[in-house]
């Protein structure tokens, strides 16, 4: 399985977090917001200029910076490969 | 509505006081006037999960509720009577995290930590329970003494999510009423929920999260003396250590300034350009 971040998740596919390389505050708050492994994310809405893009997890919608979705690594689901 | 609750408390029929509407009917909105309370109890919740519509039912006051994120910036107070007991009801601004990083978690936090309410109500939505709860496990660490108020349940009918609630009680050691506060429905469950914990009727046995490690465990036994020789009257002095460890730059400031543990003074801090919480207006 090749290792894959947040950025780098394609629309209409579904992933699950694996771990977070981010450190510090913004990894307690991506945590807090429901990014933790396990987790399932997909893309729900794409900026046009491309960042930031909005990611559901948890029920809910929350949208990160290419930088900050970098942070986060995660694997292809089985269903979406 | 009984103007002398203690006739329907001598009559004491059991049947009658699991009644919903008996408990409804033991209800007396009192505003804003919190003086000589017997209890505090404090309303904690993701934002947008209608604090502040539970707050409305139970206290009659008015205030601000609205669907967007963020509208209870500060505490507001109010309170209510029931079936004996005088209680003050604090609705705190809305927070994802009790490890808080906005100026509004840190003063619900300080509150849940510091202000030591005799129950602390979370509110969470029914439609996205898994992130909610991640809230209440994080109440569960500073205090046993919780009720989960299951609000919107309505919405999650609509959208046919079934929750399995008292599954979800006994797993998490602490009464779970499903609600849907802007109907009313569940209002007199949550009363009697708040009752029960304040009475010690229930004695909640809650879920905790597990840190053991041996090395977290050397430092907080080197840590935590300190912390309760230089702050005596801290409820939780193993939770404080927890968030210095965790690098917690609120928790670090307010020892240094030695306001750890004041409510005011640390909500000041929090928000300088805030006099007074209570922003509510009377109905």
């Amino acid at each position: 399985m090749s290792a894959m971040t947040l950025d780098q998740l394609p629309q209409g596919k579904v992933a699950v977090v694996q771990s977070l390389t981010i450190q510090g505050e913004l990894r307690r708050r991506l945590m807090d917001l429901g990014f933790v492994p396990g987790a399932q994310v997909e893309v729900e809405m794409r900026n046009p200029l491309g960042d930031p893009r909005a990611f559901r997890v948890m029920g809910s919608v929350v949208a990160l910076r290419r930088e900050q979705a970098a942070g986060i690594t995660i694997a292809l689901s089985e269903e979406s490969r | 509505m009984s103007a002398n609750p203690e006739i329907h408390s001598s009559v004491s029929l059991r049947s009658c006081e699991k009644c919903p509407l008996h408990n409804a009917a033991n209800l007396r909105r009192l505003g804003v006037n919190t003086v000589g309370f017997d209890h505090v109890v404090a309303l904690l919740g993701n934002p947008n999960t209608g604090k502040s519509t539970v707050f409305n039912a139970l206290t009659g006051l008015r205030q601000h509720v609205g669907n967007w994120t963020g509208k209870t910036v500060a505490r507001a107070e109010g309170a209510f009577h029931h079936r004996g007991r005088t209680f003050k009801l604090v609705d705190l601004p809305g927070a994802y995290s009790l490890f808080s990083s906005s100026h509004h978690e840190e003063i619900a936090r300080d509150f849940v930590l510091f202000g030591q309410p005799d129950v602390t109500v979370v509110v969470v939505d029914a439609t996205r329970l898994e992130r909610n709860l991640v809230l209440v496990l994080q109440a569960l660490e500073i205090t046993d003494r919780v009720v989960v108020a299951l609000n919107l349940m309505d919405e999650a009918r609509r959208h046919a999510i079934e929750i399995d609630v008292r599954a979800l009680s006994r797993r998490l050691g602490i009464p779970v009423v499903p609600m849907a506060a802007r109907q009313g429905e569940g209002i007199p469950d949550l009363l009697r929920a708040i009752e029960e914990i304040v009475s010690g009727a229930f004695v909640p046995h809650p879920r905790q999260v597990n840190h053991q490690s041996e090395s977290l465990e050397r430092a907080l036994s080197d840590l935590v003396p300190q912390i309760e020789a230089e702050f005596p009257h801290l409820p939780n002095a193993r939770w404080v250590a927890l968030r210095l460890l965790d690098g917690d730059h609120s928790i670090i400031q307010a020892i240094r300034e030695g306001t750890l543990g004041n409510v005011d003074q640390m909500e000041r801090r929090a928000m300088p350009s805030l006099n007074r919480p209570g922003l509510i207006e009377e109905t």
